[in-house]
């Protein structure tokens, strides 16, 4: 691969004049873009809104006792409910194991498509373009802007930005309101919300999240991506040379300059320096200076330049989302190859797919009844006064199904074992019962005894139980303990 | 600073603040002027908290710390919790104290209940003597075995308990004594040594056939009959142990014997009753049965 340089080379910049410690923040007037990616974000931008919005109102049928909200994280209840799946705190896993699904979805799509996270799904993204839309539509587009806010202050100037600042305080409570439908019976903490009547916790995480979506979205916007964020950092460093990121093809554009209409296009790039790709960048920064940290990726420079690429009649296509092998091998007139299968996509497609057979696999398994042993190791047996030797033990049962259930309770091929449950009338040649309460965690203690002679250090026991109504049988080994020889 | 020798990084056109590593220069660029006002509120807020909250420790002729004005402090927090945590018992509590012993065993959310809350208090007050889980220990009883001195049941468990063993103080308390037959001479040291001989045998341990046991039994039903059967089977009413299995508090070796009956064993255990409240007494009581040789 020629070595070349991806920053077109400049003369080197004057002196700077002396600044302050702390910079002022530069306001950004991006401007309304028209193109493909901006009607996919608009898109994206609904269907997100959508979802966030309104999953909390989609009911559930369980059964009763259960809630019926299709998606509630329960606190309570300690449950976590997910349409159809019920995930317990003996379950956390399957929650630890959405988040590393999640992340390795994450490097899975940054490999291949750059920091598109970033540009269409953020929630920051999302948030912000929306609350720039709400801008827009009382201020008008970037030059509007820019004048309104120079302009003194008058009746005009205030209504505007008053009325953009309810709107969005408006937002952003909606949103902080949303948030806390996630975790209560949405009906009924709407109800009670306004009246004073939810719980304290409730009030608080509105407030925080209407507090934070109004500072993030409304007044620190690209500053979020640039300071706060940790993610920009991550996703560029798993972003490589062969990702497709928004790029500007320096190969194609340089040198550019002014052009005026029907003059040639022959020795120079396409690049007119119109700036609109500078103009709609909502972070402010010019894509023609190469990759860099602030672009989140958002793909409104390529709509931006797409369009002024059809006036002046240049195929599309400045910028656009390439990669940096592409771009140097065009540079250097080689044909340009795209690795979208590499080493580190099928690695991460691969981790991605046996995660989430794992889970499938656990959650389509998964008994409504979980079962515990738990031996005694203090003391670790006792000689009883017949002679005999017992071991205590604890056993826990974990009853996920909104019916209560009965199992039976034996020792597999008994050798020599007796079994006795504490608080359960034991008959000869009768089963044991236990009963476990629906949606509940029951423990009972039991004792086992063997004769002295058969017993001699540890050994193992089949514990079987049998749910008397599905039949489901589960075993369990366990050890038991005897004075050794 | 300086500045005639600022150090302009050419790319950017950023001064650079001087430091170098590895050929890579650190760009002087300013921080957001947010970020100061933050660190501003930081500082405010660092002063008020100091006001309100204890916060300054060891400043001279001040015992501990400044307290604040807010009246904040640990003591009071963990007092507040624990009477939230007693509300929130108490109806559970109650429910144990009003339910038969029998009841709350077969109750399964009240014995659920009792044996969660036994556990813990067995372990605060019974685990030091009895060790965890009753594993018991020379001199102080097992109680996950189905050896009980005095009595096995949920009701002698809890009376046991509440009075406690030889506890003085309490008039109800459980009480037996067993001579010192060799130290107040109620015996001779060759007495001593048949009877021994002969309580041996009642486990099966001694020579059924030695002289000194076919001696021993005459004065066995002489002096500790009355108490611990003719047989030795002990007796559960007056606390006398059974001498015929195999579970020894005090030991079972001969000269383990020996010395019990030379020197007598008394021991003591207090009566939880005055310390410890009624709902505590019952769940301990429950916990204690189920810990495997209840009767
Ligand atoms: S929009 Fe396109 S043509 Fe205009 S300055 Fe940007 S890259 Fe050049
Ligand atoms: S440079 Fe980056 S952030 Fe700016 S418009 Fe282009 S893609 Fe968006």
């Amino acid at each position: 691969m020629p070595q070349i340089n991806l920053i077109p080379s400049r003369s080197p910049p004057p002196v700077p004049p002396p600044q302050d410690l702390y910079a002022k923040r530069k306001q950004i007037y991006p401007k309304l873009a028209h193109g493909k990616f901006r009607t996919v974000k608009w898109v994206a931008m609904g269907v997100l809104l959508g979802v966030y919005y309104l999953i909390p109102w989609l009911r559930w049928e369980r059964g009763a006792g259960v809630p019926d909200q299709a998606v509630l994280a329960d606190f309570a209840g300690e449950r976590f409910f997910f349409f159809g799946i019920e995930i317990w705190p003996q379950e956390a896993y399957y929650l630890a194991g959405l988040m590393i699904l999640a992340a390795i979805g994450l490097f899975l799509v940054t490999s291949l498509f750059g920091r598109v996270w970033c540009g269409y799904a953020c929630p920051q993204t999302v948030w912000t373009d929306l609350y720039i839309w709400v801008e827009r539509a009382f201020e008008g587009d970037r030059a509007k802007r820019i004048r309104l806010d120079k302009a003194p202050w008058g009746l005009n100037k205030a209504a505007r930005k008053i009325g953009k600042h309810i709107v969005w305080v408006l937002i952003a409570f909606v949103t902080g309101g949303a948030f806390i439908l996630y975790f209560h019976d949405a009906r009924l903490i709407a109800q009670t919300f306004f009246i004073g009547e939810a719980p304290l916790s409730a009030y608080w995480f509105a407030g925080l999240l209407t507090f934070t979506t109004y500072a993030l979205a409304g007044t620190m916007r690209e500053q979020v991506c640039t300071y706060l964020c940790p993610w920009p950092r991550i996703q560029a460093a798993l972003t490589d040379e062969d990702a497709l990121n928004v790029t500007y093809r320096y190969d194609r554009g340089e040198p550019r300059g002014p052009h005026r209409k029907g003059e040639s296009w022959q020795g120079r790039g396409d690049c007119i320096d119109c700036k609109q790709c500078v103009q709609v960048c909502p972070v402010g920064i010019d894509i023609r200076d190469g990759p860099q940290l602030e672009c989140i990726h958002c793909a409104l420079c390529i709509d931006a330049c797409d369009g002024i690429m059809k006036t002046v009649g240049r195929p599309t296509g400045l910028i656009a989302y390439d990669t940096d092998t592409a771009v140097a091998a065009r540079a250097v007139g080689m044909k340009p190859k795209y690795r979208l299968v590499r080493a580190r996509t099928v690695l991460y497609f691969v981790l991605m797919t046996a995660i989430a057979s794992l889970m499938a696999f656990g959650l389509l398994n998964r008994g409504t009844i979980e079962v515990n042993v738990l031996k005694d190791r203090s003391p670790p047996y006792v000689r009883l006064s017949s002679g005999l030797i017992q071991n205590g033990y604890t056993l826990k049962l974990v009853n996920k199904a909104g019916e209560t259930r009965e199992m039976e309770i034996s020792i597999a091929d008994d050798e020599g074992f007796t079994l006795k449950v504490v608080g359960i009338e034991t008959v000869a040649g009768e089963p044991i019962l236990l009963p476990v309460a629906s949606n509940g965690v029951d423990r009972y203690r039991l004792l086992v005894t063997t004769p002295e002679q058969a017993s001699d250090g540890r050994q193992h026991f089949q514990l079987v139980l049998t749910d008397v109504e599905t039949g489901e049988i589960h075993t369990n080994r366990t050890s038991f303990m005897a004075p050794g020889e | 600073m300086s500045d005639h020798n600022k150090d302009i990084d050419q790319p950017t056109g950023v001064e650079t603040t001087g430091h170098e590593w590895d050929g890579i220069k650190e760009l002087n660029n300013p921080l957001p002027r947010w970020w100061l006002y933050i660190w501003y509120a930081t500082i405010a807020f660092s002063i008020v908290y100091m006001v309100i909250m204890p916060a300054i420790p060891a400043l001279p002729g001040l015992g501990t710390n400044t307290p604040g004005i807010g009246g904040h402090s640990d003591r009071m927090n963990v007092a507040a919790e624990i009477d939230d945590l007693r509300t929130g018992r108490a109806g559970t509590g109650s429910m144990l104290v009003d339910a038969s012993l029998e009841e709350i065993e077969t109750d399964r959310s009240l014995q659920q209940f009792a044996m969660a809350a036994g556990e813990s208090a067995f372990g605060d007050n019974c685990a030091t003597c009895h060790g965890a889980g009753g594993r018991g220990a020379k001199g102080y009883p097992t109680l996950a075995d189905d050896v009980w001195l005095w009595s096995g049941t949920l009701d002698g468990i809890e009376y046991t308990l509440r009075h406690g063993i030889r506890h003085d103080p309490d008039p109800e308390t459980r009480f037996s004594a067993m001579p010192a037959f060799g130290r107040d001479r109620l015996l001779t040291r060759a007495e001593i040594d048949d009877v021994v001989s002969h309580v041996m045998t009642l486990s099966g341990r001694g020579d059924d056939d030695n002289d000194a046991a076919g001696r021993g039994e005459d004065i066995f039903a002489a002096q500790c009959a009355s108490c611990h059967g003719p047989n030795g089977e002990g007796d559960k009413t007056i606390g006398a142990p059974d001498l015929t299995d195999q579970d020894w508090l005090f030991g079972g070796e001969y000269d383990e014997v020996y010395n019990s009956v030379y020197n007598a064993r008394n021991a003591h255990m207090p009566a939880w009753g005055e310390r410890l409240d009624d709902a505590t007494i019952k769940a301990l009581s429950v916990y204690v049965h189920s810990l495997g040789g209840g009767e």
